[in-house]
């Protein structure tokens, strides 16, 4: 950005109050919740997805995602039997209207995979923030304190599951928040609320009596890129080993 | 004699870093939010207000409070565990004042949604052709959106 002395001074008293706001106290908080009482985590059961869209479209309702950009998407799998670990993978607008049809003689398996932040409780993106605009909460979620991002995206590249982007309006970071405004609520997220076939499930691992626990015991189960110690908790049920 | 000859500029020096620290303390003290630190490197205050922030979809429990008819048509049906505001949208509005009346939903794309044939969507999903299957009748004709068998057309 080019600043000239006259520009500088006629955004000082901007900048003074949008600091005064960052500065403000506490807005009220959610009665009855309590952060450390929390764990949350995201089933996605593979065998169960469509590929509807209906997770994508709420969420941009939900949570204002602007045009283009994506806190959740869903992708489309091919695999052919001749060549398995280069998957044709696909996702038109985020799945946001769907997926072409296919006919039935076409050859491989098809599968839909959706995804979002894997909300990593050793997460390489609130790592590498040096201002500390981005941070994992105490019950388990990964934020981004709008208010502060300088939008420097080092972020959105330490991402190693491509789920941040810059606001372009904002020009800040922006994400999924798990519905953070939901959840302490009480509610579900809007991807789950909307979910037709239950291929989304919002998990507590903190609730001794979630239906988690009992399903990651009896399940084929994965998180996305293992290998890299992230700390995912959204969990993959059945997922093929072509995903990426 | 003097252990140390003019030590005055060690002193001046010293007096300057002591109030150079004293600056930034003060700095320090107006710049850094009230909250930082609170749960961690970060802007504790942060947490809630993005808590705060308002909800568009209601949450089908809401939804059933008023409409518990919908909710027993539902009940013996294969949408039993689809959400309101699945077909719906989001509809937290209304459910705030229920004088906003919802959009008018069509069946013509909301049911080919899930439902038009694709060999990649999972085998025991129900689908269908749509031309092949309806040619052209309109689904709501045969199937009722809260409980689609056949038999069940009560209307809702």
């Amino acid at each position: 950005m080019n600043l000239n002395r006259r520009h500088f001074l006629i955004m000082l008293p901007a900048a003074a109050i949008a600091w005064k706001h960052v500065l403000a106290g506490t807005p009220a908080e959610s009665p009855n919740y309590k952060m450390t009482d929390h764990w949350w985590a995201m089933l996605i059961d593979i065998p169960k997805c469509i590929g509807c869209g209906n997770c994508v479209r709420a969420c941009a309702e939900e949570n204002d995602v602007p045009e283009g950009h994506f806190r959740t998407w869903v992708e489309r799998y091919h695999v052919t039997d001749y060549d398995m670990v280069h998957p044709e993978v696909i996702s038109p607008d985020g799945g946001k209207e769907g997926f072409p049809v296919v006919a039935q003689e076409d050859a491989g398996k098809y599968f839909f995979v959706p995804k979002m932040c894997n909300h990593c409780a050793d997460s390489p993106c609130t790592q590498v923030c040096p201002v500390g605009a981005t941070f994992a909460t105490p019950d388990g979620v990964v934020l981004v304190d709008q208010t502060y991002c300088l939008g420097c995206a080092y972020c959105v590249q330490a991402c190693p599951y491509g789920c941040r982007y810059i606001h372009p309006e904002k020009r800040v970071a922006d994400k999924c928040t798990l519905c953070y405004h939901r959840i302490t609520k009480g509610l579900k997220t809007a991807c789950v609320e909307s979910c037709p076939t239950g291929a989304r499930q919002l998990c507590d691992l903190k609730d001794p009596n979630d239906p988690i626990h009992a399903f990651l015991k009896t399940h084929h189960v994965q998180v996305l890129k293992p290998q890299m110690a992230t700390g995912a908790k959204v969990f993959y049920n059945e997922l093929d080993g072509s995903v990426r | 004699m003097r252990r140390f000859k003019d030590t005055g500029h060690l002193f001046r020096f010293a007096f300057l870093f002591v109030a150079a620290f004293a600056v930034f303390l003060v700095i320090r003290h107006f710049v850094v939010p009230k909250s930082f630190g609170e749960y961690g490197h970060y802007r504790g205050a942060a947490i809630a207000e993005i808590a705060a922030k308002p909800i568009h979809y209601a949450g089908h429990q809401t939804c059933e409070t008023c409409h518990s008819d919908i909710l027993d048509a539902k009940k013996t049906g294969k949408h039993v565990n689809v959400n309101c505001e699945a077909c719906h949208g989001p509809l937290a509005k209304h459910a705030d004042d229920p004088s906003i009346t919802p959009p008018k939903l069509d069946t013509a794309v909301l049911c080919i949604r899930c439902h038009a044939a694709s060999a990649a969507k999972p085998k025991t999903f129900p689908q269908i052709d749509a031309e092949q299957h309806a040619g052209g009748v309109s689904c709501e004709t045969c199937h009722k959106p809260h409980n689609p068998a056949l038999a069940a057309g009560d209307g809702k």
